[in-house]
């Protein structure tokens, strides 16, 4: 199914991207290619085939539970455009 | 028209780790803003996360606990929303694979025990604090608890009623605790639930459509959150209208769930299997350890309570529900080699409200079980009088000392010489002539006030039942 205009809309919403509407259709034909290739992958006969659910054949690494992590936060705030109380400011979010 | 309600719910169960699920940051809550969220919490770029083992061991012991199956690899996924405290713009979480998959817990209500099925149980990463007061009109944000590990256990919606889902809930709360992967505190949210709540007419088998009441954190709200949203719904329904599809939210205050507006695109989460995390990989050798080590669950802790000790229901209960507090009890039983039932009551009377004014836990207690154990023993042998252990019990929850030292060095041994009860008797039958012929005539409930003095001028040492019979004795002849 081809990507509509309203589904470039949407996405970009939701990845928060600004696109303007001369941009469009650069993108709706870009996303429909990569559903081309996708397409194509479906064409392959996959039945006896696990799926995975990471490119390389490893397992997790585990880490034992303890603290190793100093209070970094003066460092981490000198490049936040606002701070106060140790708090991050941002813009006023409503729920 | 008679109506049935259908809940589900999703319990974020914050894990007692001492460091974050996918960092080495420390996870204590009350720190300063920002002082324990490094560069992997914070979601500066180039970081990787690396899985804590010790939330995997936890989150295995809970599917365990509830008959679940423990799969042996489960994938971690990422999910998308922008949101200024979760600051890498998706949150770390399992999706397709979760760790634990099926499984049940058994409640009681009114009719009689109920299973309700729990379809699954994942691993997370909890988000930071957004704090609304007034920073000139901006938000703070407080990323201390982002990365916190949760482990999210969701129902099936079997469940029909208020006081079922608060059941549930307490079910499942006690369960964690006794696993010791959550400390179940409510209030600084180490135990929340979101409350997937729906209504349909009696007898009809589709489900109505649900509102999802989020982040309720007292197993009080969650009754009248609940009780609210059944009405409101069944009220939309009457009016001709149909109940929309939403998160709401619930107000302590006013009593009543409000809708969250603009979240219409809140669910299109575009989850996808997370690159920077492999499979999570459980060996069925893993599994055997974890098993092996499981403690006691609830359920058979409180049949073999009851069936071991002589409690009253109620007790056995208090105790099951509680793991440190059983064990406490077992203890002090076996220090004085029986006396269950007293020893059930000293726990959950005296120790529980001293523990609860200081708001200590049983395992902070200052009264050892064996220091109960040996006051008991000292009421059964009559070294002390009942009365007397309560004073024993203040100086050894102040620490000082042990209970036969108390005793000696306080001098509070219960007077065993006849021959000075009888004096304290007389002396006080001669100081209150008027009682001492009421209870002459008749008036018997009179014999407690010349008991009372006798043991006031004994400071509490003679035996008050002693006094009492020597008092009947006196005055009959």
């Amino acid at each position: 199914m081809p990507i509509s205009e309203n589904d470039v809309t949407r996405v970009a919403r939701l990845a928060r991207l600004r696109i303007t509407e001369a941009e469009i259709p650069q993108y709706q034909a870009g996303l429909d290619g990569i559903l081309d290739l996708v397409t194509q992958l479906h064409e392959s006969v996959t039945d006896d085939i696990e799926p995975m659910a990471h490119p390389q054949d490893i397992s997790l690494r585990l880490r034992k539970d303890q603290v190793t992590e100093d209070d970094e936060r003066d460092l981490f705030q000198e490049c936040a455009p606002a701070v106060e109380s140790g708090l991050y400011l941002v813009p006023r979010v409503i729920e | 028209m008679a109506w049935e309600c259908v809940i589900g719910l999703e319990v974020h169960v914050q894990l007692k780790t001492k460091s974050k699920i996918f960092s080495g940051a420390s996870t204590t809550f009350g720190a300063d803003a920002n002082t324990q969220a490094c560069g992997v919490d914070i979601g500066l770029p180039g970081v990787l996360p690396v899985m804590n083992r010790e939330a995997v061991l936890m989150a295995a012991r809970l599917g365990i606990a509830i008959g679940g199956t423990i799969n042996e690899l489960s994938v971690f996924a990422r999910k998308n929303y922008f949101y200024p405290d979760l600051p890498k713009g998706y949150q770390i979480s399992q999706f397709e694979i979760p760790v634990v998959e099926g499984g049940q817990l058994e409640i009681q209500t009114a009719k009689g025990p109920r299973t309700i099925r729990i379809t699954r149980a994942h691993l997370e990463e909890d988000a930071g604090k957004s704090l609304h007061e007034d920073f000139h009109g901006l938000t703070g944000i407080d990323l201390n608890r982002a990365g916190t590990p949760l482990l999210e256990v969701v129902s099936e919606p079997d469940l029909r009623s208020p006081e079922e889902a608060v059941a549930y809930l307490k079910k499942l709360h006690t369960l964690v605790r006794t696993l010791k992967i959550c400390d179940g505190n409510m209030q600084e949210g180490s135990f929340r639930c979101d409350a997937n709540v729906s209504v349909r007419p009696k007898g009809e088998a589709q489900l109505g459509t649900r509102a999802e009441l989020k982040n309720i954190n007292s197993f009080r709200f969650v009754e009248r959150a609940i009780y609210f949203e059944i009405d409101r719904q069944i009220a939309v329904i009457e009016d001709g209208g149909s109940v929309v599809q939403e998160t709401r939210l619930y107000d302590p205050d006013k009593d009543l769930t409000r809708s969250m507006r603009g979240k219409e695109e809140a669910h299109d989460y575009r989850y996808f299997p997370d690159p920077d995390l492999p499979p999570l990989v459980i060996t069925k050798k893993e599994l055997d350890a974890i098993r092996s080590a499981m403690p006691e669950l609830p359920d058979a802790k409180l049949t073999r309570l009851a069936s071991s000790y002589e409690l009253s229901d109620g007790d056995a209960t208090l105790l099951a529900a509680d793991s440190d507090l059983a064990n406490f009890f077992e203890e002090a039983v076996r220090a004085a080699n029986g006396e269950s039932r007293l020893i059930a009551n000293w726990i959950l009377g005296d120790l529980s409200s001293a523990l609860n004014r200081e708001s200590l836990s049983i395992s902070e207690s200052p009264v050892s079980p064996e220091m109960l154990g040996q006051l008991i023993n000292r009421i059964k042998d009559n070294t002390i009088s009942g009365k007397i252990a309560k004073q024993v019990f203040g100086d050894l929850w102040q620490g000082k000392g042990q209970v036969d030292d108390i005793i000696q060095d306080q001098g509070l041994t219960q007077i065993t010489d006849s021959d000075a009860i009888s004096k304290a008797v007389d002396d006080v039958i001669t100081a209150f002539p008027s009682q001492v012929n009421q209870v002459r005539a008749g008036e018997e409930k009179v014999i407690g006030f010349l008991v009372g003095q006798v043991m006031k001028a004994t400071s509490g040492k003679a035996n008050p039942q002693a006094v009492n019979n020597l008092i009947k004795s006196k005055l009959s002849s």
